[in-house]
């Protein structure tokens, strides 16, 4: 691996073998967040410390902990390679990751904080009847969660056989154990700090990345601009073919946006806050923190067109993944290259935790408790389910890992938030703001949603074309979200208004004392 | 000295508290269709007319660059005014009306 030639760098990236400083940084960061996992479980008995902190995070930590679950080693590594391959396209993908944000703040963060406990089918289920929610909406949840995290892992294996020269299923592996450590003994209190230190951790490399680069062109992003259009061209610096046809623009817009809102691993983290005032602290820390990632990502991506070179990151991977690498190897030399692979590692670590806790929670609140208990839990069983599910969730996910090595699954994330700006968002939306929304209506939406995005993206050029190898597609949009989601809403509203449900418009207004005061909220 | 307790119901059916939800609302929504109405005017220019943000603004720099920007951080100052909002104004109303209940 180390005989990559890169045009124009004056020295060969070492990339793919084993990094002295990487190894080093990574057992320092798995040793300091196994120590906290240990501190962590202790505090860890009950099922609203398991599954939410014990309501114990501040606004600001919790702020920090949703950047670090939103900020992927897809986002990292991705978008800066995307900006380094594709130039200002990779920043209309960003914002569309952005935007959901104040969406959560406007519509969902407070009411969801208020009334639910620990999974937002707390909140959908409310005051509706309990078990076909939770059945429908677990399974939303479910497979959000499912395919976001074969993306995750199917990346991770691919990115740290490149950092380190590990073989790719031994990387799965040591991420499936890890992951499940944190989770399984710390809970929500350990995903929380693992969260918080890799959210310091990414935002201060990927800072000191962008000065030591910004360094080369004495500190003015007008030079690096200078330098990015002569040698590239300046339709770099403009939108270029990435939106050609504005309905796909609109309904990947829809995805992106929507489907934050609708991620039920960032939707659980609002009940680990104290009360709403708390929620909504959060979302504003975690919205200045992504946004200025963007930027950093933004600044790193044409950092590395210019001082890289576009030939030498597309010779190593055409998606452009290893940009920001490369760039800390040229800016900052091997230590720093050691560094940056740690982080994207860990960046890693912890998004997978996050999701498997999530997924761990649908499967005991929602599932056991609700379905097969019909409500009546006792905590102790409670947990044991949730620890389960935990290691059941390593587990799969470790297969799903080997399973899908070597696939294309960058389809994956897209699919994760069309089902979740489908199936999740449109329920959780109407059962805040909608009176009339009853039981039926909120099954037929969450099915309708999540049918819709499965069949379409089969049948769209995201899989036909660009997998199986069709010439042309039966559905025409990449994403499906537009479709999805407006099928979603519609079909709720539909049979809601059909069929009404008095006791559920009855319990609305008595719940507003909670949903706008937070009276018993929890 | 207590204040004027009320029954949840009673508090429900106030004057106060609906004023309290509708404007709960209006805020959210007039900044959830400000942001819809940034976000997808941007996307569609994109679409339809990629020209006006490749203009120059500077020796290289495009009026694209401080537009794509400028939204990361419209959307957040946008949340920032939410809180400010709803805790200068929203928090106190919540307060007032919670003291009441009996």
């Amino acid at each position: 691996m180390h005989l990559l030639l890169l045009q124009a760098s004056p020295t060969a990236s070492t990339l793919g073998t084993a990094n002295p400083v990487s190894i080093g940084m990574f057992f320092l960061f798995v040793a300091v967040t196994l120590y906290i996992t240990y501190w962590a479980a202790k505090k860890t008995k009950t099922g609203s410390e398991f599954y939410a902190a014990g309501r114990s995070i501040s606004g600001f930590q919790n702020g920090l902990a949703l950047a670090g679950d939103y900020m992927s080693a897809a986002s990292f590594l991705g978008i800066a390679g995307m900006v380094a391959t594709k130039g200002y396209d990779g920043l209309i993908y960003s914002i569309g990751f952005l935007v959901g944000w104040p969406l959560i703040m406007f519509l969902i963060a407070e009411p969801l904080r208020n009334l639910g406990k620990y999974t937002f089918a707390d909140v959908v289920a409310f005051r509706l009847r309990q078990r076909p929610i939770r059945i429908v909406s677990s399974v939303g949840s479910l497979m959000t969660i499912a395919f976001y995290l074969i993306a995750q892992m199917v990346g991770a294996g691919g990115l740290i056989k490149t950092l380190f020269g590990l073989e790719y299923e031994i990387a799965v592996v040591v991420v499936g154990v890890v992951m499940t450590l944190y989770v399984l003994f710390g809970g929500m209190i350990a995903t929380t700090w693992v969260q918080i230190i890799k959210a310091v951790l990414l935002l201060s490399g990927a800072t000191v990345l962008v000065l030591l680069s910004l360094a080369k062109f004495g500190f003015s992003p007008g030079n690096l601009l200078e330098s990015v259009s002569t040698n590239y061209g300046q339709e770099m610096l403009a939108p270029g073919g990435y939106i050609s046809n504005p309905f796909d623009a609109l309904s990947l817009g829809l995805a992106l946006m929507l489907g934050t809102a609708g991620l039920p691993h960032i939707l659980m983290r609002f009940y680990t806050v104290p009360d709403a005032k708390a929620a909504r602290k959060s979302v504003f820390v975690a919205t200045g923190f992504i946004g200025y990632f963007y930027l950093l990502t933004f600044l790193i991506g044409f950092s590395a067109m210019a001082l890289v070179g576009k030939p030498a990151i597309e010779g190593i991977d055409k998606g452009g993944n290893m940009a920001a690498l490369l760039l800390a190897e040229q800016t900052g030399g091997t230590a720093f290259l050691g560094f940056i692979a740690a982080v994207a590692f860990a960046t890693i670590l912890a998004v997978v935790a996050g999701l498997t806790l999530s997924g761990a929670s649908s499967i005991s609140h929602d599932l056991y408790v609700h379905v097969f208990k019909n409500g009546v839990s006792n905590e102790k069983g409670e947990m044991k389910v949730a620890k389960r599910a935990t290691v059941g969730l390593g587990i799969l996910s470790v297969l799903l890992g080997l399973v899908f090595k070597g696939q294309n699954v960058a389809f994956m994330v897209g699919l994760a938030f069309s089902i979740a700006a489908s199936a999740n968002f449109p329920a959780l939306l109407m059962s805040i703001i909608w009176k009339r929304f009853t039981t039926k209506g909120a099954v037929w939406s969450i099915a309708t949603g999540a049918l819709l995005s499965l069949v379409l993206i089969v049948l769209s050029p995201t899989i036909m074309v660009d997998i199986m190898g069709y010439p042309e597609a039966i559905f025409p949009l990449k994403n499906p979200a537009l479709v999805s989601m407006s099928g979603a809403f519609l079909m709720g509203i539909i049979v809601s208004l059909l069929q009404p449900e008095q006791g559920a418009a009855a319990k609305f207004e008595s719940e507003k004392l909670r949903t706008y005061l937070g009276v018993g909220a929890e | 000295m207590k204040p004027l307790s009320s029954s949840p119901h009673e508090l429900l059916a106030s004057p106060a508290f609906k004023k309290l939800v509708k404007q709960r609302w209006s805020v959210s929504l007039v900044l959830t269709f400000t942001m819809l109405l940034v976000y997808f005017g941007f996307l569609l220019t994109v679409a339809f007319n990629k020209q006006a943000l490749a203009t120059k603004i500077g020796d290289y720099t495009t009026l694209a660059i401080p537009v794509g920007l400028g939204i990361i951080l419209f959307a957040w100052v946008l949340t920032g005014i939410y809180v400010f909002w709803a805790n200068s104004r929203y928090d106190k109303s919540v307060e007032e009306l919670k003291n009441k209940l009996s």
